[in-house]
């Protein structure tokens, strides 16, 4: 052997938990910590942001729903949906009508577009969960108008998850919760901080598993493996490839299957920033952990720390602006679009995005899946190109 | 392909025409005149503030479909394509887009004007938004106003949201319009407005609910996109407005009284064989032969979802010249496809009661999520509750390429004759029981 | 005078013609695949019914001999497949004159154009006996095979005895001839072909080997014990038998009404109020064949429809597929000539299949890409084809659960009815999802069943008339 030093072997073992808990789409983590006690939550929530402090801070457990990729059969959904809609909701209301989403008590659906919005409706016909709520949050960023109407969206959650189980939210609890969120993201990024640097000593496919196991498990058990991956992944290991390094951006609601990410890592392409799990990187920065009024700061970070994003409106702070300045902050070499196909709000983006990346000197290639495509050869071959002329001129 | 003749024109018709190309003729030469524009979406529309302020409104959903029925969208869409756009996104966006590339045409051959403000009613549609956002690039520079419209996701509106809506319009929109149109709004003048707005509607839900008979004197879909027009555009609150109201409403009131049946581009219908509710919006690249599929077959539309986009009057909203503020917002929070899904099903389940339909057909648009994702469980549980035959076909907005009349055709054709059996059994079962 | 009833149902792929009498038995059946214009799809297929239905009389008016002497079926068996060949001989013919023609035009050089016609003629010679034989003793009438399949796998298979280089021109010919040949509505003369057809078999019975030795030549059959005790018969039987045909050839089938149906439709030279949705045929038909059918599927060349229908056969609801073929008879075509088999191959490997593997895309634009991944990948050609079949019939349980699921009893009908492992994994998918106790129903002419509910619908004609609740066809 030469001197590339393996990696540890404890980081494999986590990897391995996380990809298992990640695609369980029975929720087994989730739903046997749901009955350990009868006053906790499980209240699952669709792509891509929902406060997750406060569902914690009612003694309840977020739990993302991200779709069933390639992992499970779809017959009631295709009956459900015309062949000119997403692939996700298809596998969502397939669980809903078998058992997956049983044990759930609530379902929350971020306003991101109409086919999650009438999802919401769906769910509402079909019955299910004890609560179902289209959290419209506001595309009006003063603190008076859209932040007091995000306030009482909060608030009524708040009430529907009261009703079930009697905790009352207190500051003090809410800070609490916060403060373990903010240690979330803050290890979130500083894992992305390590990779930017050394790619190599976690692949952009195992930073996707620990990021999607952390949707199903309780923060403080994610943030004890964050903190064990950050230990683990500052050690020096692997060894540098002559790859590109690249931003993936569109892929923030349906979840592109894991073997497109690999392609594109395996056809010479690092990926050392991307929006795949947008909602557990929500706010940029901290939320204030320490006033009076936690719910006013969630309401203020929402309005002024939002990540750039198809789903929130960006009048003031366009998204192109926001894509090349992310591309130069990871000193990326380019940009992969990646959208689901039908997924209107990240493909009517994607020409000013591409144009803004144009403007920029930012070169970029564009894809389209499904989360269950099966073939990955012209993704491999167009991302190897684009890798091989990269290197040619960089 | 299906040939289409021409019939005489109503009186009503005749009104609306020149409205339209007074309108047209006024945005070619606003500039000129110093009038300033504003682009806005038709569902949750403030025409009566944009009007009070002596700005003109361009509505680019309707350019779209216009361009449409002029069979001009194919190469608009094909520009946007061109430009990056996927396949897959909407195509009222991507025929707006083109149009704009290609000079901006309107539908009567003159230029339309460059905006002066952007005023997004956002309404019962994300990509609306999006739309926005693509324009505001197109138009570096001009000014935008942001109306965010709360969906009635719990089937009710809530003081919560209505808060927030007067807040944005007293806040937000109506400084942003009174900035681009140099001048203070004229409440006077927008509570006369908003009463003729509420005269009109009552006329208008007269016209709707005159498909209760049997026959019906009117098709609520296929004519009833023209009849909505001037409510849902350019024209609500205006005195003319109010005038084609009258003269339609008396129209189809004597068509009422005589018995008559609905007038098709052929002329009048001879026949009401079937009777449909219908929900989705129509096609517009193929709108005549679409159409004549139906009146061919003896089909009238009594009942349609589409023709409450911009507004669901029949459900007893009105504008209120003593609450304009607060009725402007419940009118943008009260439109069709700012409905949850269970409150359309609800609308639709009457419907189908009220107006005595024999049939239930879904047209599922690839360009529309707002309509199209969850009708297919729609459908069940209208059949469910219902228990009338339900029909499914699939055509889009502005995209040709999504309207294969064959098919439509072999399967409408299909689903008449299933109702024509349904209805001979039914006939058969009544004079059983009666002997 | 008996009346007959008349449906033909104009498929994308296929015509089928179905003539039934005043008690709804399906007296004669017509398939044909012809690419010609609808009119003359429609009345080849009627042609073919009509043969059908005067050989269905024959046997009907010899029924009380047969009851006597069963082992005479054979006789009519026979004569029936032989009938076939004389139809295969005529149009052979045509091909024939098409392929010289084409030839002609096709090579200018005459040194070229003699060389191409003299392989033209060897082949011709060479496969002519070949499929004689198979007519004659390997029942190849009864197969439903069409023309231009019987004789292309035989030409093919000619042309690839011959060097390399004269692959192309010939097949070129090949392709400019035989579409031609095909679609040229030939009158036949029944009595004629019928009495060329029993001179046939006369020589048939009479050169019949006489004891198990001997019987390896070509053309000639094996030993059979049960043919030997027939061979004997042959000419007692004949003089009565010719009699018995003459009669049927006389015989004017009178159409009293007739319905037309399928994608084509609109364009058959019917009268309009003759003309009916293939939805409600072939709910109808499947109906008519299994009387307590609800749910039916029909998989077609390039529609699946799932149709719900009441204790009439009358619709209740029905679901089509998105405006493409994904997951159609066409699906399977395309992936056949992917794989270069033919089609009735792909569902017997299918079978073979130890796993399915996963299938993406029913899309036809994106099955070749998709299959040769899947074969890079090292797949195995069973395991693809398993997870192909499988992936059809998860979106036929998507229409299905569309148009509201399965009730008791599932009727399959269609051309892809015929697919063994598309029936296996409809089996499977249909009891895992509704229940084990769901009968599923496929007949031998589920093909029919379109025109089978045409027919039905012209008999009853006026339109207010009620079918019976009751009423099942029966199969003549």
């Amino acid at each position: 052997m030469t001197g590339i030093k393996q990696p540890p072997a404890r980081l494999a073992e986590i990897l391995r938990t996380c990809e298992e808990l990640a695609f369980d789409l029975e929720f087994t983590h989730a739903k046997a910590w749901r009955k350990a006690a009868d006053d906790r939550l499980l209240v699952g929530y669709l792509p891509i942001y929902v406060p997750r402090e406060v569902i914690h801070a009612a003694n309840g457990l977020p739990v993302g729903i991200m779709g069933v990729g390639d992992h499970k059969r779809i017959i009631k959904g295709d009956a459900y949906y015309q062949s000119y809609i997403c692939h996700l909701p298809r596998g969502i209301i397939e669980m809903a009508l078998d058992s997956n989403l049983e044990v759930f008590d609530g379902f929350l659906f971020p306003a991101i577009c109409d086919c999650i919005r009438n999802l919401s409706g769906m769910f509402k016909l079909a019955q299910k969960g004890k609560f179902t709520r289209y959290f419209d949050y506001p595309q009006n960023f003063k603190e008076h108008i859209g932040g007091t109407f995000f306030r009482e969206l909060i608030e009524t959650v708040e009430s529907d998850m009261f009703k079930l189980n009697g905790v009352k939210i207190t500051p003090e609890r809410l800070n609490h919760s916060i403060g373990l969120y903010n240690r979330n993201r803050s290890m979130i990024e500083a894992i992305y901080d390590i990779r930017q640097e050394f790619p190599w000593r976690l692949s952009a496919v195992d930073t996707y598993y620990i990021l999607r196991a952390g949707l199903v498990m309780p923060v403080e058990e994610h943030n004890a493996i964050l903190e064990e991956v950050l230990e683990l992944i500052k050690l020096d290991h692997g060894e540098a490839m002559d790859n590109i390094r690249v931003v993936v951006t569109g892929s923030f609601c349906e979840q592109p299957p894991i073997g497109m990410l690999k392609s594109m890592e395996m056809a010479g392409c690092y990926i050392v920033d991307d929006d795949l799990m947008l909602g557990s990187r929500w706010t940029q920065g901290d939320v204030d952990d320490t006033t009076d009024d936690p719910l006013g700061a969630i309401v203020t970070a929402f309005l002024e720390k939002s990540p750039s994003s198809s789903a929130v409106y960006d009048v003031g702070n366009p998204k192109g602006a926001r894509l090349v300045d992310l591309v130069r902050h990871r000193h990326a070499d380019g940009v992969i679009f990646c959208a689901a196909s039908f997924c209107d709000p990240a493909l009517l983006d994607r020409p000013e995005l591409q144009k803004a990346c144009d403007a920029a000197g930012i070169v970029h290639i564009n894809f389209q899946f499904h989360e269950n495509t099966g073939q990955f050869k012209v993704i491999k071959e167009q991302a190897g190109t684009f890798s091989d002329s990269i290197k040619l001129w960089v | 392909m299906a040939e289409v003749k021409e019939a005489v024109k109503e009186r009503s018709m005749v009104i609306q025409k020149e409205m339209l190309a007074e309108l047209f003729t006024e945005l070619s030469t606003a500039k000129e005149k110093g009038r300033k524009v504003v682009y806005t979406f038709v569902p949750g529309n403030l025409t009566e503030l944009i009007l009070a302020l002596d700005m003109l409104p361009v509505y680019p959903e309707i350019n779209a479909l216009q361009s449409g029925m002029r069979k001009k969208s194919a190469s608009y869409i094909k520009d946007a394509e061109k430009m990056g756009f996927s396949e897959d996104v909407c195509t009222y966006v991507k025929c707006d887009i083109g149009m704009m590339l290609n000079g901006n045409i309107g539908p009567t051959g003159e230029k339309l004007p460059d905006p002066d403000l952007l005023l997004l009613s956002y309404t019962g549609c994300f990509t609306f938004m999006k739309w926005f956002e693509n324009l505001e690039k197109l138009y570096p520079g001009v000014e935008i106003a942001m109306l965010h419209t709360p969906y009635q996701e719990d089937g009710r509106i809530t003081e919560d949201q209505l808060a927030y809506m007067v807040k944005q319009l007293e806040e937000e929109v109506i400084p942003k319009l009174e900035k681009v149109a140099g001048k203070k709004l004229d409440r006077a003048r927008l509570a006369k407005m908003l009463d003729n707005s509420s005269r009109a509607e009552d006329l208008w839900v007269k016209v709707l609910q005159s498909a209760r008979t049997v026959p019906s004197p009117i098709d609520s879909y296929f004519a009833g996109v023209y009849y909505m027009g001037p409510l849902f555009t350019a024209f609500r609150g205006t005195e003319r407005a109010l005038e084609y109201y009258q003269e339609l409403h008396d129209e189809i009131m004597a068509r009422k009284e005589q018995g008559l049946l609905p007038v098709t581009p052929e002329g009048e219908m001879k026949e009401e064989r079937f009777r449909l509710v219908v929900e989705g919006p129509p096609n517009w690249t193929n709108f005549r032969e679409f159409w004549k599929i139906f009146y061919d077959m003896g089909a009238v539309i009594v009942a349609s979802t589409y023709t409450k986009v911009g507004g669901v009057y029949d459900q007893g909203f009105r504008h209120d010249p003593d609450h304009p503020i607060e009725s402007l917002a419940r009118y943008c929070m009260g439109c069709y496809t700012n409905l949850s899904l269970p409150q359309r099903v609800d609308l639709l389940e009457h419907y189908i009661k009220e107006y005595k339909a024999d049939g239930f057909l879904i047209n599922s648009i690839k360009s529309c999520n707002s309509f199209s994702a969850g009708q297919l469980l729609m459908m069940r549980e209208i059949e469910k509750r219902c228990g009338i035959p339900v029909g499914f076909i699939e055509s889009d907005l502005v995209d040709p390429r999504y309207f294969s009349y064959a098919n439509i055709k072999n399967r409408l054709e299909s689903y008449f004759q299933m109702l024509a059996q349904r209805k001979t059994i039914l006939a058969q079962q009544t004079t059983t029981e009666q002997a | 005078m008996s009346k007959y009833y008349l449906g033909v149902d104009l498929g994308s792929t296929t015509s089928k013609a179905i003539i039934i009498n005043e008690q709804d038995e399906i007296i004669g059946r017509g398939i044909t695949n012809t690419r010609a214009n609808y009119a003359v799809a429609a009345d080849i297929a009627r042609d073919e019914a009509v043969y059908d239905a005067r050989f269905s009389v024959l046997k009907k008016n010899l029924e009380a001999d047969l009851k006597a002497r069963p082992e005479y079926r054979k006789y009519i068996n026979d004569l029936e497949s032989v009938f076939r060949y004389e139809q295969f001989k005529v149009r052979l013919d045509r091909l024939g004159d098409e392929l010289v023609k084409t030839c002609r035009e096709f090579f200018q050089e005459p040194e070229k154009q003699e060389e191409i016609l003299g392989h033209l003629r060897a082949i011709r010679r060479a496969f002519k006996p070949k499929i004689k034989h198979d007519y004659l003793y390997n029942d190849l009438g009864s197969k439903n095979q069409f023309f231009r399949d019987i004789v292309s796998e035989k030409y093919n298979e000619q042309v690839s005895l011959l060097p390399t280089e004269l692959f192309e021109p010939l097949m070129t010919v090949w392709d400019k001839s035989i579409t031609p040949a095909e679609n040229e509505v030939v009158k036949f003369e029944f009595k004629t072909l019928v009495h060329e057809a029993m001179e046939l078999l006369k020589d048939k019975y009479a050169n019949l080997p006489d004891e198990p030795q001997g019987s390896t030549i070509v053309d000639g059959p094996a030993f059979d014990q049960e043919m030997y005790l027939l061979k004997g018969q042959f000419n007692t039987v004949a003089e009565s038998l010719r009699e018995r045909i003459d009669e049927v050839a006389g015989l004017d089938f009178q159409i009293a009404n007739m319905t037309g149906t399928g994608y084509g439709r609109a364009l058959l030279p019917f009268p309009e109020d003759c003309i009916r949705s293939e939805i409600l045929c072939h709910a109808f038909g499947a109906h008519a064949v299994f009387p307590d059918t609800r749910t039916v599927l029909d998989i077609g060349g390039q529609d699946t429809k799932a149709i719900q229908v009441d204790q009439y056969g009358l619709v209740t609801s029905f679901q089509m597929n998105d405006r493409c073929a994904a997951g159609c008879g066409r699906y399977l075509g395309y992936i056949a000539d992917e794989m270069s088999i033919s089609l009735n191959e792909l569902g017997p490997l299918a079978l073979k299949a130890e796993k399915e593997v996963n299938i993406c895309s029913t899309c036809t634009v994106f099955a070749g890409a998709e299959l040769r991944e899947l074969t890079n990948l090292g797949e195995k050609r069973e395991d693809i084809l398993g997870g192909l079949h499988k992936a059809i019939i998860m979106r036929a349980m998507s229409l299905i659960a569309r148009s509201g699921g399965v009730f008791n009893e599932f009727t399959f009908t269609g051309g892809v009815a015929r697919n063994q492992a598309v029936i296996k994994y409809l089996g499977q998918l249909v009891r895992e999802n509704y229940g084990e106790g769901i009968t599923i129903n496929i007949h031998t002419d589920s093909i029919f069943m379109g025109a089978l509910g045409g027919a039905m619908f012209a008999r009853r004609n006026v339109k207010a008339e009620l079918p019976d609740q009751k009423k099942s066809a029966k199969v003549a």
